[in-house]
């Protein structure tokens, strides 16, 4: 079968569905399965580089930066279930000398990725069959992915066609939750306050779950959900849409 | 509602910045001020760029006049104070905030002032006018209404378009009554305005000398461009014999239709009005045959490092008009306020700046101190990349070694960890079960270096079954 008909991916993992969410990682190669992919995940990566990134370690990002680029050039694609860590890979180039010829293979690593409902929805055209979901849900659009990626509609979109789930806007769904990756650690405080801010106005929607498409973010908000005695469930987009009612939250012990 | 601790002006600085953010988040009374000032102005402003279908080309335009105009700055620096002198405008140059200060104290020792009015300059804060003008014993008399209060209050501006946005109404009243001598009603809001009204217009009228800042410097005509939605700058500028215009050098752009583009963006961003109430272009001295306006006109262009900006990757940060959207939409700055950064200048422009100003070693805490979610960036004007600048600085202190130790070390074990994948695997194989001893029905509520996280919020227990990658060697697929 030519590359046209199914496209070689690779799919970016990200650490934190590595360590902390292995299901999102099976539901993104189901996903991207059905929407006609050959999916491969290399085993050399670790990591985007992004702690490195944001904290101002430009060689230990670039570093990172070369080892992903490597790991991923057998790829048409690259996939990740992540805006964050898609929108870090797209800011390789900025690591490198212009002109030089690692920032042309930054280059292409950057035009080759993509966050993964922008991926089924604007280079796959795909929408799911056959799943449906009878609750209500409210989404939170994380950051990297909105404003570097222009993640919006198609996580929408693709949740539109899962039948019985029932969407609900979620007030300030474009404003920060407050994880912000090592921010969150080293703000603690801040942290807090923005995030119990994030979760009074999910709780206001009185949906039952809350989705998004990044880990990180998921994990802060529903860990400040769970603090507050809150009932909202909160999982990764990719989990519902490959799965629909058989998903799990985060904290339940489900397929994993 | 309980008391707010109180946030002592003197002893503020950016090197504080954690405490100082600690004591703001204990303040319910700033959390109300931030929602209802912040939060207002994030209304209109959305309102008022819903209404103006041309906002967005507006916005490149007004970056692109910036960016020439800074490219070609010693052009139209020239240009600007040739016309103006024209006008018969004394033009000083200042290298430094001391030399600002200096020239501005001297023109008014010139003048005999015993008093001077001052309308809402930004670059008055950033240069230290209001405490040079005390030193020299001039009797400095703050006419924006916002501006009156914090002086009354003995506290500098939490905010660059509403300096006291941190202060309450009821302690407004308290401290007119103590200053104006009169009964105040926390509830009557137009009274007490009225009240300051009163008390100022004596000191318009009295005042030796006015000193007012610029939003725009017009290099094709000499002028200089204040906005204000109280009048008070044409109070300031117009009784008094004598005007001085202290004004960042950044200021300049090449004709009024550029400014007027300007205006476009800075009314919307700032407060959501499609103008503002007074836009005065003050075009040199009195006249022979003029009824009015000020005898001598001076104006003093400040550097103060913004030259060096230029040479050191931060020219976008030079486009800055001064708006305050990008702090009014900030998750950090609507929850701390202004005065926690301990600058001159708060929110995420401020956290650009005050690093040029006090010193990247002062300062660090302030690029740290973002999610880097780029809201700032998008409502920004005239289109600064804030969160790459603020990562500029992040990589500028992670080389000269700002960096505390933790911080550095743990990104050092992070980095030596992650470029070996076969380590990485193992150490996440190792580290997962040990987590799992800590989860409770699938939450970990307390554990050992999770502090920072488990103090205020739970976090997941772990996966049962392993890593992704060792599920998905050991052959799962779905």
């Amino acid at each position: 079968m030519t590359s046209a008909e199914r496209p070689r991916i690779g799919l970016f993992v990200t650490c934190l569905v590595d360590a902390m969410r292995p299901q999102t990682g099976f539901a993104a190669i189901a996903l991207l399965e059905r929407a006609g992919c050959a999916v491969e995940v290399p085993m050399a990566q670790t990591c985007c580089g992004q702690p490195g990134w944001n904290s101002g370690d430009e060689k230990a990002a670039r570093d990172m930066a070369l080892r992903v680029i490597e790991a991923f050039a057998p790829h048409e694609h690259v996939v990740a279930p992540s805006g964050s860590c898609a929108a870090t890979i797209r800011d390789y180039p900025e690591l490198f000398e212009p002109g030089s010829p690692m920032r042309a293979r930054a280059e292409a690593m950057a035009a080759k990725t993509w966050e993964l409902f922008s991926f089924l929805t604007d280079v796959r055209k795909w929408r799911p069959e056959g799943v449906s979901l009878p609750a209500s849900a409210t989404y939170h659009d994380s950051c990297s992915g909105l404003r570097h990626l222009d993640v919006k509609a198609q996580p929408r979109k693709l949740l539109a066609a899962v039948k019985g789930l029932e969407m609900r806007p979620l007030p300030g769904s474009e404003v920060c939750c407050g994880f912000g990756g090592t921010f969150c650690v080293k703000y603690p405080a801040i942290s807090n306050a923005v995030a119990t801010e994030k979760a009074a106005n999910i709780e206001s929607t009185g949906a039952d779950l809350l989705l998004g498409g990044d880990l990180g973010c998921l994990m802060n908000m529903a860990g400040k959900l769970r603090r507050r005695g809150s009932k909202i469930r909160v999982t990764h987009a990719a989990e519902v849409l490959a799965w629909g009612e058989k998903a799990s939250a985060l904290g339940e012990e489900g397929a994993a | 509602m309980s008391a707010a601790p109180e946030l002592h002006p003197e002893t503020r600085r950016p090197a504080r910045f954690k405490a100082q953010a600690a004591e703001a988040l204990a303040s319910p009374r700033l959390k109300l001020a931030l929602d209802r000032t912040a939060g207002n102005a994030e209304a209109k402003r959305g309102a008022a760029v819903a209404a103006f279908p041309g906002f967005e080309a507006a916005r490149v335009r007004g970056a692109a006049i910036k960016d020439h105009t800074l490219r070609h700055l010693d052009h139209y620096l020239e240009s600007f104070a040739a016309r103006a002198e024209a006008l018969g405008t004394k033009v000083h140059w200042a290298r430094t905030a001391d030399e600002a200060c200096r020239i501005t104290v001297e023109i008014c020792r010139q003048a005999g002032a015993r008093s001077a009015t001052r309308s809402k300059s930004m670059l008055g804060e950033e240069i230290g006018l209001p405490h040079a003008l005390a030193e020299a014993g001039i009797e400095r008399v703050e006419t924006d209404l916002a501006e009156h209060i914090v002086q009354l209050a003995g506290d500098p501006p939490s905010h660059i378009v509403w300096p006291a946005m941190h202060i309450a109404r009821e302690q407004v009243a308290e401290l007119f009554a103590e200053h104006h001598q009169t009964p105040q009603d926390p509830d009557d809001v137009p009274s007490m305005v009225e009240s300051a009204r009163r008390v100022l217009r004596g000191k318009f009228l009295g005042a030796d000398v006015g000193i007012s800042g610029a939003n725009f410097l017009i290099a094709e005509t000499g002028a200089v461009c204040t906005v204000t939605n109280e009048g008070n700058a044409e109070l300031t500028t117009t009784p008094p014999r004598v005007h001085i215009v202290t004004a960042g050098i950044e200021k300049l752009v090449p004709t009024l239709a550029h400014a007027m583009t300007l205006l476009r963006l800075l009314a919307r961003s700032a407060t959501g009005a499609e103008i503002t109430q007074y836009t005065t272009f003050h075009a040199g001295p009195k006249r022979p045959g003029d009824l009015d306006g000020p005898e001598e006109m001076h104006i003093v262009l400040v550097d103060n490092g913004r030259s060096k900006m230029l040479g050191e990757g931060l020219e976008e940060m030079l486009r800055c008009i001064r708006c305050g959207a990008c702090m009014n939409h900030c998750v950090v700055y609507r929850q701390i306020g202004g005065h926690a950064y301990g600058g001159v200048y708060p929110g995420p422009m401020g956290a650009v700046l005050t690093p040029v100003l006090q010193g990247l070693k002062e300062s660090r805490a302030l690029p740290q101190a973002c999610t880097l979610n780029g809201k700032c960036a998008e409502v920004c004007p005239v289109k600064i990349p804030l969160p790459t600048l603020l990562r500029g600085w992040r990589i500028r202190s992670w080389r000269e070694g700002l960096e505390p130790t933790t911080v550095r070390a743990g990104i050092g074990l992070w980095a030596f960890v992650a470029k070996r994948p076969r380590l990485y695997r193992l150490g996440v194989k190792a580290a997962l079960p040990v987590l799992r001893i800590f989860g409770r029905k699938g939450w970990i509520e307390k554990a050992p270096l999770l502090g920072a996280w488990t103090d205020q919020r739970d976090f997941p227990t772990p996966p049962r079954g392993g890593s992704f990658m060792a599920q998905y060697k050991a052959g799962r697929r779905s």
